[in-house]
């Protein structure tokens, strides 16, 4: 131990607690293990395919059709997610109603109820003979409205989580001034509370979109399927491995792993954009 | 990125500075919009589970929830989380600890990397374990010469659950540690506990409740997960199905009353998760008031 100390100075600062070697080394032996190990196979499997092999397979008509429905699906649940989160925390925080605790607890049912039960579930009820299905005079389930109802069920905790404690935070006499310089509620909604809450209601956003684009438990069963009309990403996945065609499930999944990377540097920077934010003030 | 909700610890302001002065028609207004909202999206979806699972009435709903085949896949999921959740608590305790309570370089790195599975499709998450072990895999003949079985059987499917949920506790205690700094374990072992005791007596009264909290939040998504478990699985009845994949082969096989009934036992599993986090959150509160 004190060789280590005195060895490591440079990349460790001197402290009093043990087990620094002990708790990093753990966590890097399990994270390799677990998590890199693993993750190096797609950019194995996916570089012994050779370049026109992969280029053919990931930009194959059916699999664009499917990064269109994932992306647009992904995006447009985002957005009303974005509206209704930002609706659901303002009305959370600053009104009372009667059972709004219940309300605020059942916010995080997407998380704590699994994606299969919420994908049956999605689908009897907007089904053409389901609750909703039937009221509607358009079709839902089984066409790319499901996949975007899906994937706003599964979304829908991230903006809300991340607005809350943001609105709660922001300081009463704020508003206030606001209000008294003559700005109506409206100009006062717009000009000072908004542009307080755009950065947690985006970090909120990026990551229902995240999540969307992976997600495949709630929506296969709402999307019905079709190839060209209503294939997700992560389904031709699915079914490329089901046809034992390896390979082809590696160059897909490859693209989706470096769109996820993407957005992870997205949120990452929308989070030091925050902070600085909130060190400038 | 799949789900992680921050333990919030900071206590709602006092209340009568907060409420807003809007007109009493444009509260009511956005309350019903609301609600509303999470009426089609969350309130109508979680009550059809359990009307379509009562619709044959109670007979076909025991016997599809005492069904061989339900059991065992009751047995397989909670073994799974038996298993993946304790293991992640462990990994959770010590990455905290070793991002918390020291500086050293690369450390933003450490904790995006324990944020990857996050951003990993779930499908991803099994795809990479079949292209490690499967029959084609990377180590998939050493296996098959030792006759050892991972994919399609059980360790695959807990292996894919771990990767599925290792951010879930870790991600609960690194902020918490990281606010509640170094300054009382220093105290301690300056005054001469060891680092075992100094953990056990000083560190883990303050985690306790955020460590549980991730635990329940890591339990749900293992209990839950389908898309990486169903690439791993090879769907064999009363073998290497678990409760998300039985629902699915009963609700591709039409048996939707039978489907339901299983989803209405993951629903209230989801609904006790729900109550024991407002719990936990509550206990939190006090104690950091």
């Amino acid at each position: 131990m004190e060789l280590r100390k005195a060895k490591g100075t440079e990349f460790k600062k001197y402290s009093v607690l043990p087990g620094f070697g002990l708790t990093l080394g753990y966590t890097m032996l399990y994270l390799s293990i677990l998590v890199l190990l693993p993750l190096s196979m797609i950019i194995f499997y996916s570089s012994k395919m050779g370049w026109s092999a992969f280029w053919s397979t990931v930009m194959d008509p059916r699999v664009m059709a499917s990064y269109k429905l994932s992306f647009g699906a992904s995006l447009a649940a985002g957005l009303i997610n974005m509206v209704f989160g930002v609706l659901l925390a303002w009305v959370m925080v600053r009104y009372s109603f009667p059972g709004k605790k219940i309300i605020d607890a059942l916010v995080d049912l997407p998380f704590a109820l699994p994606t299969a039960v919420a994908g049956i579930a999605l689908t009897t009820v907007y089904a053409p003979n389901g609750w909703i299905g039937s009221l509607l005079g358009f079709k839902v389930a089984f066409t790319p409205i499901g996949v975007v109802i899906a994937l706003t069920f599964i979304g829908l905790p991230f903006v809300v989580r991340m607005v809350q404690p943001v609105l709660q935070s922001l300081e009463k006499e704020v508003e206030d001034a606001s209000a008294s310089l003559g700005a109506s509620r409206f100009q006062t909604f717009r000009k000072v509370i908004f542009p307080e809450l755009l950065p947690a209601a985006l970090a909120g956003f990026t990551l229902a979109f995240a999540r969307s684009l992976g997600e495949y438990g709630s929506v296969v069963f709402i999307s019905g399927n079709m190839p060209m009309k209503t294939e997700i990403t992560p389904l031709l996945i699915m079914t490329k491995l089901e046809q034992y065609d390896y390979a082809g499930a590696t160059a897909i999944a490859a693209v989706m792993l470096v769109a996820s990377f993407l957005l992870l540097l997205i949120i990452n920077l929308i989070q030091w954009w925050t902070n600085r934010k909130f060190m400038s003030q | 990125m799949g789900g992680n909700i921050p333990l919030n610890l900071s206590n709602a302001p006092l209340k009568s500075s907060r409420e807003a002065k809007d007109p009493v028609w444009v509260q009511w207004l956005l309350i019903s919009i609301a609600l509303i909202f999470l009426g089609l999206f969350l309130i109508l979806p979680l009550v059809t589970v359990f009307v379509q699972a009562f619709e044959k009435g109670l007979t076909v709903y025991l016997e599809a929830i005492t069904n061989p085949d339900a059991l065992s896949a009751i047995k397989l999921t909670l073994l799974v989380a038996i298993i993946a959740v304790p293991l992640n608590a462990f990994f959770g305790i010590m990455a905290a600890w070793a991002i918390t309570k020291f500086h050293f370089k690369g450390k933003n790195l450490l904790i995006t990397l324990i944020d990857l599975p996050f951003a990993v499709s779930p499908v991803i998450a099994g795809l990479i374990f079949v292209l490690l072990f499967g029959s084609q895999g990377l180590f998939g003949e050493w296996l098959f010469e030792r006759d050892i079985k991972i994919i399609f059987a059980v360790p695959g499917i807990v292996l894919a659950t771990i990767f599925v949920t290792i951010p879930f506790i870790a991600r609960e205690l690194i902020p918490l540690m990281q606010a509640q700094g170094t300054a009382e374990e220093e105290a301690s072992i300056t005054l001469g506990a060891g680092g075992w005791k100094t953990f056990w007596h000083v560190t883990m009264p303050n985690i306790k409740w955020a460590l549980l909290y991730g635990m329940i939040l890591c339990n749900a998504r293992a209990i839950g997960e389908f898309g990486a478990v169903s690439v791993v699985s090879g769907h064999i009845r009363g073998l290497t199905n678990t409760m998300p994949l039985h629902i699915e082969i009963l609700y591709g096989e039409y048996q939707f009353a039978a489907a339901f009934a299983v989803a209405s036992l993951m629903s209230i599993m989801a609904i006790f998760t729900l109550i024991i986090k407002n719990i936990l959150e509550w206990h939190g509160k006090k104690e950091t008031a």
